[in-house]
């Protein structure tokens, strides 16, 4: 029996109220999803046009809704959280057990940043980008369904500990040693946090490789590097972070992995092992990762406020060469995640320096953007509502950073509420309200028609309200000296600010009701919403083409000579000519490889946790045939003739 | 073919090439925190045994002399494709997979020989790292000469074309960066662990 399920008993199955309801809301939700596409006979739709499909477009919306998921998922945790933290005072042990606290903030960190945040991210990358550079696709189309489907492995994997084990790691979202050790945390959870961001940061690595070579080798002719949008560059950074980092993530989980699988003593308290390199390794990649996730939410801002101002982009140059200072710095300043650690003052104050440093390239941006808005032409709209907000919240929150950036201040704030309260203002307001800014800004152009306006605002209104009131008594009550991660405390002085902070969470979830509400209500009325090629009176590229975008992106290929193109061929009036001829098209075909190739990790990725070693070797082999079966294949490619893109061309939307 | 496929295919097989270079300098980052783990841990050997103790350098030695050989006439190989000499090409081939093969022999045997003592990578934090830097090159080795078959027989079979060549190329490209990783494993690793 061992043979067949590794250390798979009866006793893993779910028998905890939440790994109950855990997997009985996978179950229940798969089954529901099923039984619609099964009601509507949409399999075969699914199949062919969305799950096969090499187009990033299509990839990029998969992308965003298995992203969306996640951040229910990341909210549930977090609000399981603050519920626990609102009540738990004194003699109120609060509803959670300290283990299954643990838990939760654990999975809380890892679902938003690597599932939810970076899911947006590569969303969002991988239906524009393409676009802003006038390419007809990716550089290596079945690299990215592979580096998706990876992504969602990984993701099913995280929350495959409801149904098999009942525990996830408990060690935190980094899972430091020698606490996530085998000595200290035998169970299963510290097995799932590796293997579902091995095989998640193996997708991000593909598609990091992946996009580069598309940005530095795809562009439209006469595009030289300076004249691309902003949004192009500032993803070409955080691209370049990508597989900068990204290797030492993998390495280091996978030393972690060999300490726990093999007995060795890379990170363990004994055997001359040395649990600070873990420390240091995993912030090497941790530090530069935050900069992954804001960095092309700065190219969205970039976008969104000349769109909105109706005027170019303020100081393009020096926010290309702030972008970059940026993703530079951010490989110098891991150290101050730990400076407890006591490496010595210099070591301090060198990486002290850097990180106070690194607020010169982004006040660059700032100022940039703001110069950008100066005597524009602004226009009003949610997506610049978000931008307003980012900029209000970001400075406060970088403000907190340079004052944490003080090896000094920090030893008093090190792991703190406050620390937490900075990161979250960093994240949410940086990364996710650009991500929320950009999807409201991009709909028109996947879908052909813009989302409600009035309810975008609302939404904004809830959100900015509510993360105030959600992060702002925790800043306070870092300075009261509440430490993170409590599951309980026991100065009841506290306990208002902890509710503070609950009903602000209460209003962000009514916010995001607002949005669910908004794509519902936007659907409906898509008729009067009907947003045509250019609704914002764009600038680059991406509007010259039809919306929604045909799976060629550009019929003919357009000839770069200017930055912002597409709105100097507005001055020129040349933007509709209609092309002579047509020429053909080659296209990538769909493929089921990607989805076959990411099954069979999945499973090597679930084997390795259970210790199934048969299931291990099917899993690997299996990944390598299918990448193989997929390397001999010579008929990857379909041409479209002239004639047809002639006539899909001149059917009127 | 017309000439835009011509021209389309090129384009492929260029961006094949560069994205095959990103994809090394990822793997170049792989082993420099390897790297680093094992400048960490060398001294951390528990009472257990140091490199000096351990390490056979003559016969790494002759590890290494085979794998520099077997990237010798993997670069014959490469001259051959540019002269569009398949048979050639596959002769060479042949010849670097055979001493790509003898090395990992080789490094398994030392490694049975460590384990068999009492050496394996759980005596000790400095066991635990060397054993993985060797052992990841050793994988890529043998993800390589896996490679070799697979590219070898498909050249065989489907003559040098554009997209064979740019597969054997890129081979040539990883087993030559292999060769360079182990420059650096021998002379971090062994020499300086013996010396």
């Amino acid at each position: 029996m061992h043979f067949l399920l590794g250390n798979l008993t009866l006793e893993s199955l779910p028998h905890e109220w939440f790994t109950v309801a855990g997997t009985a809301t996978l179950i229940l939700g798969g089954l529901f999803v099923g039984g619609l596409l099964t009601y509507f006979k949409r399999w075969v739709w699914l199949w062919k046009n969305w799950l096969t499909s090499t187009d990033p477009k299509k990839i990029g919306v998969m992308y965003i809704i298995v992203a969306s998921l996640m951040l229910f998922r990341g909210a549930v945790d977090a609000a399981m959280i603050w519920l626990q933290q609102s009540i738990a005072v004194g003699a109120h042990n609060g509803y959670l057990s300290p283990d299954h606290f643990q838990q939760i903030f654990t999975a809380h960190g890892d679902i938003m940043v690597f599932f939810a945040t970076m899911g947006f991210l590569f969303g969002l990358i991988n239906i524009i980008v393409p676009l802003q550079i006038g390419a007809r696709d990716l550089a290596f189309p079945f690299l990215n369904s592979l580096g998706f489907w990876l992504y969602v492995a990984g993701a099913i994997l995280i929350n495959m500990f409801f149904a098999f084990g009942g525990q996830f790691a408990s060690a935190g979202w980094l899972s430091l040693p020698p606490l996530s050790e085998i000595a200290y945390s035998p169970g299963v959870g510290v097995d799932y946090w590796i293997w579902s961001l091995q095989i998640s940061g193996l997708g991000t690595l593909i598609g990091g490789i992946n996009f580069i070579v598309t940005i530095l080798k795809m562009r439209a002719p006469g595009m030289k590097l300076m004249d691309m949008p902003m949004f192009t560059w500032t993803s070409l950074c955080s691209m370049l972070l990508v597989v900068s980092v990204f290797p030492i993530l993998a390495i280091t989980i996978s030393l972690l992995w060999l300490d726990r699988y093999f007995g060795m003593h890379f990170f363990t308290s004994g055997f001359g092992g040395n649990p600070m390199m873990y420390v240091n390794l995993i912030w090497m990649w941790g530090h530069p990762e935050v900069y992954i996730l804001v960095l092309p939410t700065f190219g969205v801002y970039s976008e969104i406020v000349s769109t909105f101002s109706q005027k170019k982009l303020f100081g393009y140059t020096s926010m290309v060469v702030a972008a970059f200072g940026i993703t530079a710095l951010a490989c110098l300043v891991w150290l101050h995640h730990f400076f407890t650690m006591g490496a010595g003052s210099d070591v301090n104050a060198f990486f002290g320096i850097m990180t106070g440093v690194i607020a010169i390239p982004t006040g660059v941006q700032f100022i940039n953007w703001v110069a950008t808005m100066y005597k524009g032409k602004i226009t009003f709209i949610s997506p610049l509502y978000w931008f307003m907000g980012f900029l209000a919240c970001f400075a406060f929150g970088g403000m907190a950073g340079v004052l944490m950036s003080l090896p000094g201040a920090d030893y008093q704030l090190h792991n703190s509420l406050f620390l937490v309260a900075h990161f979250h203002t960093m994240i949410v307001s940086g990364a996710l309200f650009g991500i929320f800014a950009g999807i409201t800004y991009w709909f028109p152009k996947v879908t052909g028609f813009k989302l409600n306006e009035s309810l975008g605002k609302k939404a904004f209104w809830c959100w900015l309200i509510g993360f105030i009131l959600s992060f702002g008594p925790l800043y306070i009550l870092g300075f009261l000296g509440a430490t993170r991660r409590l599951d309980h405390y026991d100065a009841p002085g506290w306990q208002w600010l902890f509710i503070t902070a609950g009903i602000g969470l209460l209003i962000i979830g009514l916010g995001a009701l607002f949005q669910v509400a908004q794509i519902i209500v936007s659907i409906k009325d898509r008729k009067q919403n009907v947003a045509g090629n250019d609704p914002w009176n764009g600038r680059t590229l991406e509007w010259s083409t039809k919306s929604p975008v045909p799976f060629y992106n550009f019929a003919i290929i357009p000839t770069v000579t200017n930055r912002d193109q597409f709105w100097e061929d507005k001055q020129a009036k040349t933007q509709n000519l209609k092309p002579k001829t047509y020429s053909d098209i080659t296209m990538p075909k769909n493929t089921a490889m990607a989805i076959y190739c990411s099954g069979f990790i999945f499973a090597a990725g679930f084997a390795f946790v259970w210790h199934i070693t048969w299931l291990i070797f099917v899993g690997l082999i299996g990944a390598m045939v299918c990448v193989i079966i997929r390397g001999l294949d010579e008929h990857t490619e379909y041409t479209i003739t002239a004639a047809e893109i002639e006539k899909m061309e001149n059917i009127k939307p | 073919m017309s000439e835009t496929t011509l021209e389309h295919h090129h384009e492929k097989t260029e961006n094949a090439r560069f994205g095959f270079w990103v994809y090394l300098m990822t793997d170049l980052i792989m082993f420099s925190a390897l790297f680093a783990a094992y400048a960490v841990l060398r001294n951390n050997t528990f009472g257990g045994p140091g490199g000096g103790d351990i390490f056979n350098l003559p016969f790494v030695l002759t590890e290494t002399f085979i794998l520099l050989t077997s990237s010798f006439t993997c670069g014959l190989a490469t001259v051959s494709i540019n002269q569009k000499k398949l048979k050639q090409a596959l002769w060479w081939l042949g010849a670097t997979f055979l001493l790509g093969a003898s090395f990992l022999i080789m490094e398994l045997t030392e490694f049975h020989r460590l384990i068999a003592d009492g050496n394996g990578p759980q005596r000790s934090a400095f066991l635990s790292s060397y054993f993985t830097l060797v052992g990841a090159h050793g994988l890529h080795i043998a993800v390589g000469l896996l490679w070799m078959i697979i590219a070898g027989i498909v050249a065989y079979k489907r003559g040098l074309t554009e997209k064979t060549a740019s597969q054997l190329t890129r081979l040539a490209l990883f087993w030559h960066f292999l060769d360079l990783v182990w420059i650096f494993i021998f002379t971090i690793v062994y020499l300086i662990g013996v010396l």
